[in-house]
């Protein structure tokens, strides 16, 4: 409970660190928004050059969304709930019910009124409805609060006229205002007083920390009883009136295209079976040969009974070690030795980018509009490329945002909402399209292939300098990003090398005092197109383990502990802290039998800290331990994460945030690669590519969320992939006793029988009824 | 706009498939090959279930078939007769005369769903390990959760691990969770076709 807090008519006031412009929209019932515009100008103007120390990947993408924060609404509907169409993904991060979390405190309402639903394509929004660079809380904490404040605001001057009590005087509690004498109103009986008949400007002030009393706390998800219960909706569950299973049968080399189908009729008359047509290879999509039937299994044996004459890919004949080799041939030149070095190549090959929801969307284009649903990221971009492929105005497509099982970066891309739209264009019917499995992880969006290499100089006992080349396949962030980019950086030298290596010199950091720091990147655009995306924490996995791990050799050749040299070198006293917290937590130098051993990483990146201990038991009984069809090897014993966003929004969904980031860290340092392969990757299953399972799952996990360090929330949904690879990997060297140099440690092991690429999908078994899991050795 | 919500039946009539799907019984037309995963989720409209990989090793799709867990992407709808018990995700709750099954409690108790597309899979899994694992005399062991297959991709294992033996504990001691039907599975089993992979 707190006191009313005023909103006034601007002009009564200057605006403070709470006080910040809002509007009134014009209604019949109470509509605010946030005016940010001032805000945006009291940052220091985009430079030239960005040293991540003043101006970073946060900050460019917060900055984006400030000059449309208006545009997003905050309403409160005559029943008292309060709505707010989010202009996000959600897709497991949990964003929905931070926001709730946010507007709650702010109008002192309870969490289960805020009503958070996905926005659909707002192109006026302009950079202010991507998801991405976990920029989520940072660029929406704010505007949030201040419109939520101004309905607040207007809410209680509505009750001090019909109460007929002094404004100073109101409480509010649960969504209603009560006067001193014990009477009350809700919020939804006073939202038509407290609408507005024009839009106006209203001053909103900010609750102070102090009072807030849900931001900080734990939280269960909003959705948790819809996901428990089979009533979540994604994009497949939708039941679009004719939108039918629909495939595509894909080309057994990376983006090859179909020439003709031999078979069309046959194919054509199969069960089920309502469409069949070829799907040029474009620049937006993969094309192929799409089927539309009445089942997804029918298509399944529609797609495996076609016979295609396929035309050529973008790398055929092109295996990883060819990639290798260019990588290396390409690589930017170190730094002069000048004393004493360490220098260190480490290898880090491809990874699947896509979450456990496969690409899928349903479109229905007709000759005079389009109807899209999908899982986006950047749904503004998908809405103006819809209209492209399919020739309509962009105002005669309408994009929807679904609930996304998982994204991981790969939404946003939109191949499939693009490939819907052209196949129900083609045939003139919706479609409800969805790849195989199989397709994700042989033409989907990958993390691309790099190398990076270590130079650091030394004498004594100080770091004197510390050099990083990473060369890499070029990561597409053009498209998804691209607008950012182009607005925001176009003009600086950063924005000039493009997209990808703009991003990388707004994240890429050093977090030690070694000296002069160079950090390079390098893409290599000579290899051919590959099919790659910004997988979550893009660069940051890679570049943070190479650094990580040459910060333990030189620890080592210093005859220092890893910990203590990282204290001893850390440029900040929120480094130092999460350093400590993690070395005491974790009980960092206990006694630990020969084979095992702990490892510590610190990462710095998203306006925050994270530091991590994960001990690794490499013995023969543990590595060579027998489950049946799985890959077990090295096993992560304990993990112990230690994290500091600022200020964290709900500890229970962050705790949720860096384990699952801790499963892809493990997963990305011992197992989870792909094979490049003669123009195409060998795994087809989850039993090929072997993401974290249960078996591989440490026992122990602790994830400690440090208290308040700032007044707002810094980026969590990548935090705490680079740290944990960088705490394994620095755990297996010091348990082996043997650097790792290319990840992940298991990649020359290939315990199956890779399927054939034509048909370019398996058939599902048929004796699941006797049985549980895989059966077939190499099918899964 | 051409609609065809009836897909053509090209060749001959086709069969109908008949079984207990959340305690009702249904009828289905289709192709006897057809997964029992696209007849519950493109026929029947019955979407928790959900798809992974279509190779039974995701599991992302597992259904309780007469009480026990199974991967519905592999079962063909015609090895199905008209006594066997099909509960989805949808209908768990109710087969044991819940609000929620206890499952279903714990996964809310530990906040375990992150973008809940695996967990409806995830669940029934766990359901028919309680059940396995109490029907053979004995507790949830450590090795069991290590065994415990399903793709979770954003990685919400340990919280998993936690709910499923909170759940076991609770099924453990009320009988109401005793659960695997005396309805044997039929067995108009045919030789299953050779996997061409």
């Amino acid at each position: 409970m707190g006191g009313a807090h005023s909103a006034r008519e601007e002009g009564t006031d200057g605006i403070s660190r709470r006080r910040f412009l809002g509007y009134v929209l014009a209604g019949p019932i109470l509509v605010t928004a946030a005016d940010m515009t001032a805000a945006q100008s009291a940052r220091a103007a985009v430079p030239t050059v960005q040293p991540v120390d003043f101006y970073d990947l946060t900050d460019l993408l917060t900055d984006s969304t400030m000059p449309t924060a208006h545009l997003i609404t905050v309403a409160v509907n005559p029943d008292g709930t309060v709505s707010f169409s989010l202009p996000r993904a959600e897709v497991g991060q949990g964003i929905t019910t931070a926001v709730a979390m946010v507007i709650a405190d702010e109008m002192d309402v309870p969490v289960e009124n805020v009503k958070v639903t996905l926005a659909d394509a707002r192109p006026e929004l302009l950079f202010n409805q991507q998801t991405q660079g976990s920029d989520s809380m940072n660029s929406l904490y704010t505007p949030l609060r201040v419109a939520a404040a101004a309905a607040r605001g207007r809410l209680t001057q509505a009750a001090a006229r019909s109460l007929q009590a002094p404004l100073p005087r109101l409480k509010v509690r649960d969504g209603h205002v009560y006067a001193p004498d014990g009477r009350s109103a809700s919020y939804g009986s006073l939202t038509r007083a407290a609408a507005s008949e024009r839009t106006a400007r209203v001053v909103a002030q900010l609750k102070p920390r102090s009072t807030q009393t849900v931001v900080g706390t734990p939280q269960r998800r909003t959705d948790a009883l819809a996901a428990v219960t089979g009533r979540k909706v994604f994009a497949m569950d939708l039941d679009v009136p004719n939108a039918l299973p629909t495939m595509l049968c894909r080309a057994p080399t990376i983006n090859g295209s179909a020439r003709a189908v031999r078979n069309l009729a046959q194919v054509s008359s199969m069960p089920g079976i309502t469409d069949v047509v070829v799907i040029p290879h474009t620049q937006y999509i993969a094309g192929g040969v799409a089927v539309r039937g009445a089942t997804f299994g029918q298509c399944i044996d529609a797609v495996r009974a076609l016979r295609v004459d396929w035309g050529p890919g973008t790398v055929d004949g092109v295996s990883e070690s060819d990639v290798l080799g260019e990588l290396m041939a390409n690589e930017l030149p170190m730094a002069p030795a000048l004393g004493q070095t360490l220098d260190q190549r480490f290898t880090f090959y491809f990874r699947p980018g896509d979450p456990l929801e496969p690409n899928c969307a349903v479109a229905d284009v007709r000759p005079d509009r389009a109807e899209i649903w999908s899982s986006l990221k950047t749904p503004i971009w998908v809405k103006q490329t819809i209209a492209d492929l399919v020739g309509l105005p962009e105002e005669a497509v309408t994009v929807h945002v679904s609930q996304g099982g998982g994204s991981f970066g790969r939404h946003l891309f939109a191949d499939a909402a693009f490939e819907a739209a052209v196949v129900s264009k083609a045939i003139g019917k919706p479609v409800k399209l969805m790849w195989h499995r199989t397709d994700s992880f042989r033409q989907g969006r990958v993390h691309p292939m790099a190398t990076s290499r270590v130079r650091v100089t030394y004498a004594g006992q100080n770091v004197l300098a510390f050099d990083q080349r990473h060369t890499g396949v070029v990561t597409d962030i053009g498209e998804g990003f691209g607008d950012v980019f182009s607005a925001m950086v176009g003009h600086t030298e950063a924005g000039a090398l493009g997209y990808s290596q703009g991003y990388f010199n707004l994240t890429a950091n050093v977090p030690y005092n070694f000296g002069p720091v160079t950090q390079q990147l390098n893409e290599i655009y000579e290899l051919g197109e590959f099919n790659t995306s910004s997988v979550r924490s893009v660069y940051g996995s890679d570049y943070s383990t190479a650094v990580e791990l040459m910060v333990d050799q030189t620890a080592k050749v210093m005859g220092q502990d890893p910990y203590r040299f990282r204290r001893a070198f850390a440029r900040d006293a929120r480094m130092t802290a999460v350093l400590d917290q993690v070395a005491s937590a974790a009980s960092w130098g206990r006694p630990m039998p020969p084979g095992t051993a702990q490892g510590i990483a610190v990462h710095r990146e998203y306006k925050g800290f994270a530091a991590c201990v994960a001990e690794i038991d490499c013995r023969p009984s543990t590595v060579d331990r027998k489950i049946v069809d799985a890959y077990t090897g090295a096993r992560v014993t304990r993990v112990v994460f230690v994290i500091d966003v600022g200020l964290p929004i709900n500890p229970l969904g962050l705790e949720a945030q860096m384990m699952g980031g801790i499963m892809d860290g493990i997963a990305q340092a011992l197992s989870y690669s792909l094979h490049l392969q003669d123009g195409h990757f060998l795994e087809s299953s989850w039993d090929n590519a072997h993401y974290t399972r249960q078996w591989n799952t440490p026992p122990e996990v602790q994830v400690i969320v440090m208290p308040p360090t700032t007044d707002t929330p810094g980026g969590a949904g990548e935090f705490a992939v680079p740290t944990s690879m960088a705490a394994v990997a620095c755990a297996y060297a010091r348990a082996t006793g043997t650097l790792p140099t290319y990840f992940p440690v298991n990649h020359f092991d290939i315990d199956y029988e890779p399927m054939p690429t034509v048909p370019p999908i398996p058939q599902s078994p048929t004796d699941g009824l006797t049985h549980s899991g895989p059966t077939v050795k190499g099918a899964g | 706009m051409a609609t065809d919500t009836h897909p053509k039946h090209k060749r001959k009539r086709t069969p109908t498939h008949t079984f207990i799907l959340n305690g009702k019984q249904v009828h289905v037309n289709c192709p006897a090959d057809v997964r029992l995963l696209w007849v519950l989720r493109d026929l029947l409209h019955v979407h928790g279930p959900k798809y992974g990989c279509g190779l039974m090793v995701c599991k992302a799709c597992t259904c309780l078939i007469n009480g026990r867990a199974r991967q519905v992407c592999g079962v063909p709808v015609g090895e199905l007769s008209d006594c066997d018990h099909v509960v989805t995700i949808e209908g768990l709750a109710r087969s044991v005369g819940k609000e929620l099954h206890p499952m279903q409690r714990a996964w809310l108790d530990y906040d375990v769903a992150q973008c809940g597309y695996c967990q409806p899979g995830q669940i029934m899994d766990a359901v028919g390990l309680v059940n396995e694992v109490h029907a053979a005399g004995r507790q949830v062991t450590d090795a069991d959760l290590d065994r415990f297959r399903n793709v979770c991709r954003c990685g919400t294992y340990p919280r998993i691990r936690a709910a499923i033996l909170d759940a076991a504990t609770e099924m453990h001691a009320s009988s109401e969770y005793g659960c695997i039907s005396p309805v044997k599975a039929t067995l108009k089993r045919r030789k299953p076709p050779a996997f061409t992979g």
